[in-house]
């Protein structure tokens, strides 16, 4: 037997939860597919980092349009998803970093956006005061901050099914095809059938997309993380680095977490990863040269998620080139927790009104027409 | 201190010194397979020989028979011309048989051949109220302080649980002259009855005359109560009394200390860490690796011997170290001959099942309720867990989210069987559906300064590993 | 709580516990000397400040974490006591780089 609903979403993570909540507040009935459960890869176990700062200057608006929504987050999954602001700050470790800094910040004012504020050592050493003295400065995005990843998306997941959303984990959605102007997914035993389909599986969304003739450069990646055991509070804002691969942020039990997009050799058939732990020595390394403090600390559980990295590391998002009905949202690129609510909310209006806005056109897939791929997960 | 490894690469490493690890250790060191064996105590033993070259308790009588077998089994690893490290924490085993250790305050990366995991057992949690208490400890720690140490307790202390080892202690603390108020034994009533078509096999194995003498001998000195089925602990800041029921009768006792026991459980974080596939085992009611007859896991090259294959005694773990051994000796050295265990392991694990029956732990002891503690680590109660069940947590990662449980240093080792079963019962599912906890390395915390100073890149290392 | 028994002839270590020594024996870890010890070594748990003495003492559980010589969360059951080695009772959340 075939079911009709308004909509089939395939993906489970942060962004399949956010926009079948944002289609069930417009009154649309969704099916959301996750071949495992909500949040069991990039999504639940990311950093947590909610950030506009340091983003692609493409991907802005979107993340502008989300930072709204994170601000006030519990009105919308009935959950503060452990969010807190804090901010985020970028640490140039050189003059010439500090340079570079400067001309970024111009530059986005130059188009409008002011949400990167330039700041000198004496700010940097007050908004984190255990950071190297050789530092010059950096970039602070005041309000940004961080949240529960897991926690996140399991809440959004929860919220949509309240709001009516049709859950089905634990099968994957296979025999992806349009068949007399609706998109059919066969689940299990059961086949869906709608109007629109979405495109959000993340790792898993590039094999789609070129199953339905968009093939585009992406790659399976798998960003580590590590955690360390609780130590006294020492610092508030999220710290990423300008140079080198490093993020930062303390949570408010004491851990702290150290990522920055050190990667695991990922293997997405088995849902596994292997860890490097090379390259999270390096980490290691930046940690104990800029955070002597942190020397000390002990690690306690190191990690890796699964997830999309698109060519030019800006997501896929919007409407197919190729077929009505069709839209596709995959392809952050380790970077689109933060983007979730938003992208839900956009995503919505573009399925329900045909348009947005919010301004994404350097997102769409159309970027990639007759790009030959150069990896397909 | 101890000497980091001498090389990078091993035919065979062997993790965990006990009975298992010794055995395979000196059967791949003689048959000339260059031979790791990597164990995070000071010496040889693992829990069942603990401080077999060191124990400050010389008397044959006081350890018994069964502890001093395992001195020979130490004494052949150490002549087998197998490199030994003790005080070497594995924090990291991956696929790709590449091995994190720390030795001294430095880490190296050792990569094998083949790996045999013989990282044994650990004590079943026994999650009742005021486990956490100061005071509460495990039969097992006890154990361990009387027979590498010499200690004994001597202020009001009440011994609590089921199965062999709890009345193997009791004896040995009686033996040294330490202090035992009573002994409050939880086996179930019907469990009896539920053994009684095993009884065969177990009248015919050694277990059961020495089982027999060792509860006789408790018995002529201490007050033993039996069908106890509710306990708990209470104090303020520190044990100061243990309440228990006992055929509808309910006493409380002072103590001081209190000695917790209801059988062990398979050491599984580093196996699952590698991403060795485990089921649920219905009789052990724990997670036990999937294996072949050798030991060997889902995992290329990653074998398990001794009780994290299965909880089976040490001589039956003899017999598991030599049998995996025999596998890696006749993969790297395909002319040698091996000889056939399986007789030895039929007579080895004789009476197992009897045991494994009778001392099935009661059910209020494996799940507690309320605001008894599941994860010490995050202080996560059980109201906490089906709190967390009922607003969506499905299973035991999905429950982090909520509640970090297992999230804490000791990665879901004491609370991780807790977790499964009560979100099995909670979820009207079993145990394998439900699963459990995803483990990462380090499967132990390792310092950040530590890491930091591991080796840099070698790119022909790491073609070879990453090959 | 814990007395040596009779016959030990393991030779003496003394260890410091927060400045006062206290002799162990050769061959002893940490925790043991602490608890055989008699002093007050219950540390406090960094999520809610709550005491604790170890429980399994065969490096599973955690209960026993201390710093030794400076270096905080070690595994007490697993370390073997050496002589002048300084031992602290960690009490709630460490204070790194102290």
């Amino acid at each position: 037997m075939i079911r009709q609903e308004d909509a089939i979403i395939v993906g489970g993570g942060i962004h399949g939860c956010s926009t079948a909540l944002h289609l069930c507040l417009a009154g649309l009935k969704p099916v959301l597919i996750e071949k495992d459960y909500a949040g069991r890869h990039a999504s639940g176990v990311n950093a947590g980092g909610v950030r506009q700062l340091a983003r692609d200057v493409a991907e802005i608006p979107l993340s502008i349009r989300s930072m709204g929504i994170w601000e006030t987050i519990g009105d919308l999954v009935d959950d503060d998803c452990g969010f807190e602001s804090h901010g985020q700050v970028l640490v140039a470790e050189t003059d010439a970093e500090l340079d570079a800094c400067r001309a970024r910040v111009a530059d986005l004012n130059a188009q409008g956006f002011n949400h990167e504020e330039l700041i000198d050592g004496t700010e940097l050493r007050r908004l984190v005061p255990a950071v190297a003295e050789s530092c010059p400065g950096g970039v602070v995005s005041r309000r940004d901050g961080a949240a529960q990843p897991a926690r996140t998306t399991t809440a959004f997941r929860r919220k949509a099914e309240q709001l009516g959303a049709i859950l089905r984990e634990g099968v994957a959605a296979t025999n992806v095809r349009k068949e007399q102007g609706l998109w059919h997914v066969d689940v299990g035993a059961e086949t869906f059938a709608a109007p629109v389909l979405v495109n959000a599986a993340g790792a898993w969304a590039g094999r789609i997309a070129a199953q339905l003739g968009e093939p585009v450069p992406v790659e399976t990646i798998a960003p580590m993380l590590m955690i360390t055991s609780p130590v006294a509070h020492f610092i508030d804002p999220v710290v990423i680095l300008r140079g080198r691969k490093l993020s930062f942020k303390q949570f408010p039990n004491g851990t702290v977490l150290i990522g920055g997009g050190h990667l695991a050799t990922p293997d997405q058939d088995r849902n596994e990863t292997v860890l490097d732990w090379r390259k999270l020595s390096e980490s290691a390394r930046t940690v104990a040269e800029l955070f002597e403090v942190m020397r000390s600390a002990t690690i306690t559980r190191a990690w890796a998620g699964i997830e999309a990295r698109m060519r030019d590391d800006i997501p896929v998002f919007g409407p197919s080139a190729l077929h009505e009905g069709l839209y596709h949202q995959f392809g952050f690129s380790a970077h689109g927790f933060q983007l979730g609510p938003g992208a839900g909310a956009v995503m919505a209006e573009l399925i329900v009104h045909g348009g947005t806005q919010t301004r994404i056109g350097g997102l769409s897939i159309e970027r990639f027409r007759n790009t030959t791929p150069s990896a397909t997960a | 201190m101890s000497a980091a490894p001498k090389h990078d690469r091993y035919d065979v490493v062997v993790i965990g010194a006990g009975p298992a690890g010794l055995a395979a250790t000196t059967m791949t060191a003689d048959a000339g397979l260059s031979t790791l064996l990597l164990d995070e105590n000071a010496g040889p033993g693992g829990q069942v020989w603990r401080a077999i070259s060191s124990t400050p308790v010389k008397s044959e009588v006081l350890l018994g028979a069964d502890y001093w077998s395992g001195a020979e089994i130490a004494k052949a690893a150490r002549d087998s011309g197998a490199e030994i490290i003790h005080r070497a924490t594995v924090w990291s085993l991956d696929r790709n048989l590449e091995i994190g250790v720390s030795v001294g305050g430095g880490s190296a990366f050792i990569k094998a051949k083949r790996v045999i995991i013989a990282t044994g057992a650990q004590e079943r949690p026994f999650p009742i109220p005021g486990w956490t208490l100061p005071g509460v400890m495990t039969a097992g720690a006890a154990q361990t302080m009387l027979k590498s140490s010499g200690l004994v307790p001597d202020c009001p202390t009440v011994l609590a649980g089921q199965g062999p080892l709890l009345w193997l202690l009791a004896a040995q603390i009686l033996r040294l002259g330490g202090r035992i108020d009573r002994v409050l034994d939880t086996t179930p009533r019907a469990n009896y009855i539920a053994a009684l078509p095993h009884a065969l096999a177990f009248l015919t194995s050694p277990y059961f005359g020495k089982g027999l003498a060792m509860m006789r001998e408790v018995r002529a000195k201490v007050r033993v109560i039996s069908g106890v089925t509710e306990l708990a602990a209470a104090g303020d800041g520190k044990l100061e009394s243990v309440t228990y029921v006992a055929g509808g009768k309910r006493e409380t006792l002072p103590a001081e200390l209190l000695l917790l026991h209801q059988g062990v459980v398979p050491n599984v974080n580093l196996a699952m860490a590698a991403g060795v596939e485990h089921r649920w085992n219905e009789l052990q009611l724990c997670w036990t690796p999937v294996l072949d007859a050798f030991g060997n896991s889902s995992i290329p090259g990653i074998a398990i011997a001794g009780d994290g294959a299965g909880i089976g005694g040490a001589q039956a773990a003899v017999v598991r170290g030599r049998r995996a051994a025999g596998d890696a000796i006749k993969e790297l050295r395909p002319q040698a001959e091996i000889i056939d265990l399986s007789a030895e392991m039929a007579r080895a694990e004789r009476g197992r099942a009897f045991l494994d029956v009778l001392f099935q732990p009661a059910k209020q002891f494996r799940m507690p309720q309320g605001d008894t503690i599941v994860c010490r680590c995050e202080e996560i109660t059980a109201k906490d867990v089906l709190d967390s069940v009922a607003i969506g947590a499905t299973g035991p990662n999905q429950l982090k989210a909520y509640r970090r449980t297992g999230m804490g240093p000791c990665q879901g080792r004491l609370c991780g069987l807790t977790v499964t079963e009560l979100m099995a019962e909670a979820r009207g599912k079993s145990p394998q559906e439900i699963g459990y906890y995803r483990l990462r390395a380090p499967v132990k915390p390792i310092m950040l300064s530590e890491l930091a100073s591991l080796p840099k890149d070698d790119e022909a290392t790491k073609a070879v590993v990453r090959g | 709580m814990f007395k040596r028994a009779e016959g030990d002839a393991r030779a003496s270590v003394t260890i410091h516990v927060e400045g006062r020594a206290i002799t162990a024996r050769e061959g002893d870890t940490v925790s043991a000397a602490l608890l055989a010890s008699g002093l007050d070594v219950r540390r406090a748990t960094a999520v809610s400040g709550a005491k604790r003495l170890p429980y399994c003492m065969m490096g599973v559980c955690f209960d026993c974490l201390v710093t030794i010589d400076g270096v905080g969360n070690r595994q007490g059951c697993l370390v073997p006591v050496a002589e002048g080695m300084q031992i602290e009772i960690q009490k709630g959340k460490r204070e790194i780089g102290k």
